[in-house]
């Protein structure tokens, strides 16, 4: 019992290793002013300077792809949940098959991969003679994030009392009331848990923005990357940002995942 | 109107737009010529070229290894992670799906630095350790979940039966594991046919998969072609996901016998 205790420990930080040496040499390597990634000339918080004051050769191409990252995220994520969370209600009041139906569509944007859907889109806003930009993007993102908000809220659905809504109406609340009051607090970590799906995936797709964003230089930071890398220089300044972002979002776990036992006694 | 039911009808327009309509035309241009006409030839152009055929074949090689590794890799670690005596924090289950919020480019970008300062050249085998890397959290996630959810009273009940723990492992928890091994695969197969930028840079454009010819005709304004390619893939996914249906289908049947 003991020995399969160490061996499986012994797996699982030999797996983890493997799977943080990428983010770890990235992190090291942001603290030397060197242009390529592999390559140490000494400690230096320059890169750091640089990425703050603005002070480096692209500096507006990469903030402005940060930039556009987090609010194509935030309005995707956002639109999505809102959409996802009415139409998994509908859905639970569906005949059978309409319910079929209705899974059957929400499920072909998560079985199909990225380029898919990316693909699909793109010969959807040719046909239909839609400048590609930000907005088809952002109804692209929206596209494949729906869809897990929709499967994050179905379960809390049938968790709730389904006379309780016509209960409000009964005792005087307009839909919209019975809305807000009754079944968004019911359904919220349903809604969370698919709003942080969304924006994680959002954050860190390529392909289908790639295929989306047309020819009016848009970028996100993957397609930053992307055509960065293509170019053959990566811009160094990408080290720290990359820390950075990693770092928040291990503070941000950590938290919340120290939070947890406490929100859950009370 | 206050029947909720047509809440979902904004949804329903939605998909019929952005997902239905979109697969519909991918179907009309694979079977169209530039002009607009009725034309076979994308698709035969497909099957007659040597070079589309083979890194069709290669692609959906490296795409089984892939999977394959991922299985064999990803399902003692999520089995590790789900067995309260071998794992009790949840914390290292974050570890494994946290190097996913950094940006996938940038930690293959990393990858095949590392590889090229340990003087390992860039090919078919860093290809597959990569795609494994980048893959291997879509594999555990979903097998930790199922498990997690198994009742194991099936399992306590089968060694109280006198089953070895080697056949409680085999008859009982594998069994019912499968269906997260199934969304496992769904999740790593077909993506790993059609990665571009992973495998371009794990191989320094040396290896092409078929995710890349897609991209390169579509960038290169040669639709018909790279939607008729689009359709090829479309069908393949078309058909493992009705085999995984019908296998899950057996799966629930014989959970009730």
């Amino acid at each position: 019992m003991k020995a399969s205790r160490i061996l499986s420990r012994i797996y699982i930080w030999v797996l983890l290793i493997v799977l943080y040496a990428p983010i770890v040499f990235i992190a090291v390597f942001s603290f030397t002013e060197a242009k390529s990634l592999g390559n140490w000339t000494g400690f230096s918080l320059d890169l750091y300077k640089n990425l703050f004051t603005g002070s480096m050769q692209n500096s507006s191409g990469l903030l402005s792809a940060v930039k556009n990252t987090l609010l194509i995220a935030l309005i995707a994520s956002t639109v999505a949940t809102f959409l996802g969370t009415l139409a998994a209600v509908g859905v639970s009041r569906l005949k059978p098959r309409n319910r079929q139906v209705m899974s059957f569509l929400n499920n072909i944007p998560m079985i199909n991969p990225d380029i898919i859907t990316g693909v699909s889109l793109f010969l959807l806003f040719v046909f239909l003679h839609i400048l590609q930009g930000y907005t088809t993007v952002v109804l692209a993102h929206i596209t494949f994030c729906t869809p897990y908000v929709v499967l994050n809220v179905m379960p809390k659905l049938s968790q709730l009392n389904p006379n309780i809504y016509e209960a409000a109406l009964d005792l005087g609340a307009t839909p919209m009331q019975a809305l807000r009051k009754v079944l968004v607090p019911a359904l919220r970590p349903g809604m969370i848990s698919g709003f942080i799906l969304s924006f994680t995936m959002s954050l860190d797709d390529f392909a289908v923005t790639f295929f989306t964003r047309g020819t009016i230089g848009l970028d996100t930071l993957s397609t930053y990357i992307y055509a960065d890398a293509r170019k053959g220089g990566l811009t160094p300044e990408l080290k720290p940002l990359m820390t950075i972002i990693f770092l928040v979002i291990l503070v941000v776990l950590l938290i919340i995942n120290t939070r947890k036992p406490k929100t859950t006694q009370q | 109107m206050n029947k909720r039911s047509t809440w979902a009808l904004p949804y329903f327009i939605f998909l019929v737009l952005f997902v239905v309509l979109p697969l519909v035309l991918v179907v009309i241009y694979s079977f169209q010529d530039n002009s607009g006409h009725f034309t076979l030839a994308n698709i035969g152009k497909f099957f007659s070229d040597k070079d589309s055929l083979a890194t069709f074949a290669l692609s959906i090689e490296v795409a089984l290894e892939n999977t394959a590794l991922c299985i064999l890799i990803g399902y003692p670690a999520a089995y590790i992670l789900a067995d309260k005596n071998l794992n009790r924090s949840a914390v290292t289950v974050v570890l494994f799906i946290l190097p996913m919020w950094v940006n996938a480019l940038m930690r293959t970008l990393a990858t095949a630095e590392l590889f090229t300062m340990a003087g390992v050249a860039l090919g078919k085998g860093t290809l597959l350790f990569g795609m494994c890397y980048d893959y291997l959290p879509f594999m555990i996630y979903p097998i930790y979940n199922q498990l997690n959810k198994m009742d194991k009273s099936y399992a306590e009940a089968a060694q109280d039966l006198g089953a070895t723990p080697g056949e409680v492992f085999r008859k009982v928890t594998l069994p019912l594991s499968m269906p997260g091994v199934w969304s496992g695969v769904m999740m790593v197969f077909m993506p790993t046919v059609s990665t571009f930028a992973i495998s371009e840079f794990l191989t320094n454009n040396k290896i092409k998969l078929f995710g890349t010819i897609i991209q390169e005709n579509i960038n290169n304004s040669m639709w018909n072609y790279g939607a008729a390619l689009s359709l090829i893939m479309l069908v393949i996914i078309g058909i493992t996901t009705f085999l995984q249906g019908s296998d899950s289908q057996e799966d629930a049947v014989g959970g009730t016998v």
